[in-house]
């Protein structure tokens, strides 16, 4: 295959590579958590919110990195603030706090750099990976998996049971935020790879997917991490030979899967839950 | 050996109502304890607020002469069935093992003896054929018995359960007040959210009736009469007295 021998031959491509593998990896760690916690839309929004972050970041000339973050957390304080101090349902404050922050990140970019810039941040450019971006990723990459694998414990028993979580004395709401931080850690090391529109995708689609395909939360996350890897580099395959956005390609390879998922799951599959159906009632298939 | 617990003077409020208005009791270990009232009384906001789940607005609860905040990891809570998401990705063994995290603490994970202990507990309640099944494949009744079974692998000496009882089949049920009562012979004090009147003669020694504030607290005998429960529910209680009329 030519684009193997081009992943030995070519620096950049192996950079693209290992941040792809690594991104889409931590993403679905991440976002397995994301789903199970129905925090699905406060992903999409941080996401979005990096943005003013970013643009922060260009004028500054300092790495992305420190803006995109401290927009996160803003964005994900912002938003518990408003839902717990107001009757306003969470969704709405999603939806008041990150349209704000996207809108204000999108003037900001146009101010400080040229639309291609902007293009390739909402969008996605995978082969345009530095080796600071690759070490960004990994040190992401480490901090994200390190915590799950130690707390995964208080992970899980605050997703299934958080009333019982507090009851025995475990901090929930600061274990929500710590959650909140990773999430914006994933996503400024998804944005060259994803872009920030399509983050979500990376996040809840192979999460999904592996939601449909077993009854266990490890094997869950560990399932989402492959689809998630596989999904990325699918998308820098795509990238490299025929010239297309990574983002969008990853984002449809991801929903290739959970369409597979959604179909043929052994238990949970549209198609397999009608076969087994049919086959206890009797009913001859053709 | 456990201690009596005591709450005094505990009141609550949901965004400026108060729900819950200046409950004071006292129990006795080894108490198997019903607290009663009808709808939208505060029986689990009471709850919730004695394991300070939720911020009260004044009131102190303490265990012999501690705060109940000091006791915290030899307490067991049950909650309502309504507010677990049965769809989430994890097994009955599995789901009976959480019991044991509040003692391992940070870091330390679940070791074969505690699996051991969880598969014990299983087989109390008798669940231990579903072991590897999904919880949201179970029916209700055996859902609270797995429930039941996490509350007993914590080895705790308070238990706390918000309606148990609630829309669950009848061998659940005896399943589930035979281990209270166990519990109590023990020495362990058990409180249950409860609104099923008919059977609270013979569930509980002890009972807390509420409508927002306290109607009584003590025995049975003492508290489920006649006319605290026309207060407790403002109309006329046709369980007692005569017999044919149900509620």
């Amino acid at each position: 295959m030519e684009f193997l021998s081009d992943l030995m031959n070519y620096a950049f491509l192996q950079k693209a590579f290992v941040t792809s593998v690594m991104v889409g990896i931590i993403c679905g760690v991440i976002g397995s958590f994301i789903v199970l916690r129905g925090m699905a839309l406060m992903g999409d929004a941080i996401s979005h919110a990096v943005l003013p972050g970013v643009a922060i970041s260009y004028m500054l000339s300092i790495n992305y990195f420190y803006g995109a973050v401290l927009t996160g957390v803003l964005t994900a304080f912002g938003i518990g603030a408003i839902s717990q101090n107001s009757r306003i349902k969470s969704d709405s404050a999603i939806g008041i706090v990150f349209s704000a922050f996207f809108a204000l990140g999108i003037i900001l970019i146009t101010k400080a750099k040229s639309a291609t810039d902007l293009t390739q941040i909402l969008f996605g450019n995978v082969l345009s990976v530095r080796d600071s971006d690759m070490w960004i990723t990994l040190v992401i990459g480490a901090v994200v998996i390190g915590t799950v694998v130690l707390f995964f414990k208080e992970l899980l028993i605050s997703s299934f049971d958080e009333t019982m979580a507090a009851a025995y004395g475990l901090n929930t709401r600061f274990i929500h935020y710590a959650i909140m931080f990773l999430l914006t850690l994933v996503t400024v090391a998804s944005l060259q790879t994803v872009g920030v529109i399509l983050v979500v995708s990376m996040l809840i689609t192979p999460a999904s997917a592996a939601y449909l395909l077993t009854n266990r939360l490890s094997t869950m996350v560990v399932l989402a991490s492959f689809f998630g890897a596989f999904s990325a580099v699918a998308g820098l395959y795509f990238s490299f030979l025929y010239n297309m956005p990574s983002g969008p390609v990853i984002a449809l390879a991801t929903t290739s899967i959970f369409i597979l998922a959604f179909l043929f799951a052994p238990k949970q599959g549209l198609i397999t839950k009608q076969l087994s159906a049919r086959k206890k009632s009797g009913v001859p298939t053709h | 050996m456990t201690e009596p617990i005591t709450a005094n003077h505990i009141s609550v409020s949901y965004s400026g109502k108060q729900v819950v208005t200046d409950v004071s009791f006292a129990f006795k270990p080894g108490s198997l304890i019903g607290i009663l009232g009808p709808n939208g009384a505060g029986k689990s906001t009471l709850m919730k607020a004695m394991l300070g789940l939720i911020r009260k607005d004044c009131g102190t609860v303490q265990i012999g002469n501690d705060p109940i905040s000091r006791f915290r990891k030899t307490i067991a809570y049950v909650p309502q069935r309504s507010n677990i998401d049965w769809n989430f990705p994890i097994i009955v063994k599995d789901t009976v093992l959480l019991g044991t995290y509040p003692k391992l603490g940070l870091f330390r994970r679940p070791s074969g003896k505690d699996k051991e202990l969880a598969l014990d507990c299983l087989k109390q309640v008798g669940m231990e054929e579903f072991a590897d099944r999904q919880i949201g494949e179970l029916s209700g009744g055996q859902q609270q018995r797995v429930f039941l079974a996490r509350a007993l692998a914590q080895k705790a000496d308070y238990f706390f359960l918000d309606e148990p009882f609630v829309g669950i089949d009848v061998s659940s049920e005896e399943v589930i007040i035979s281990i209270l009562r166990q519990l109590k012979q023990e020495g362990k004090t058990v409180f249950v959210v409860h609104h099923d009147l008919s059977k609270v003669k013979s569930y509980f020694d002890d009972l807390i009736l509420m409508n927002k504030e306290l109607i009584d607290a003590g025995p049975v005998e003492q508290v489920f009469q006649e006319k605290n429960m026309a207060r407790a529910y403002n109309r006329p209680m046709a369980i007692f007295g005569d017999p044919g009329v149900q509620l």
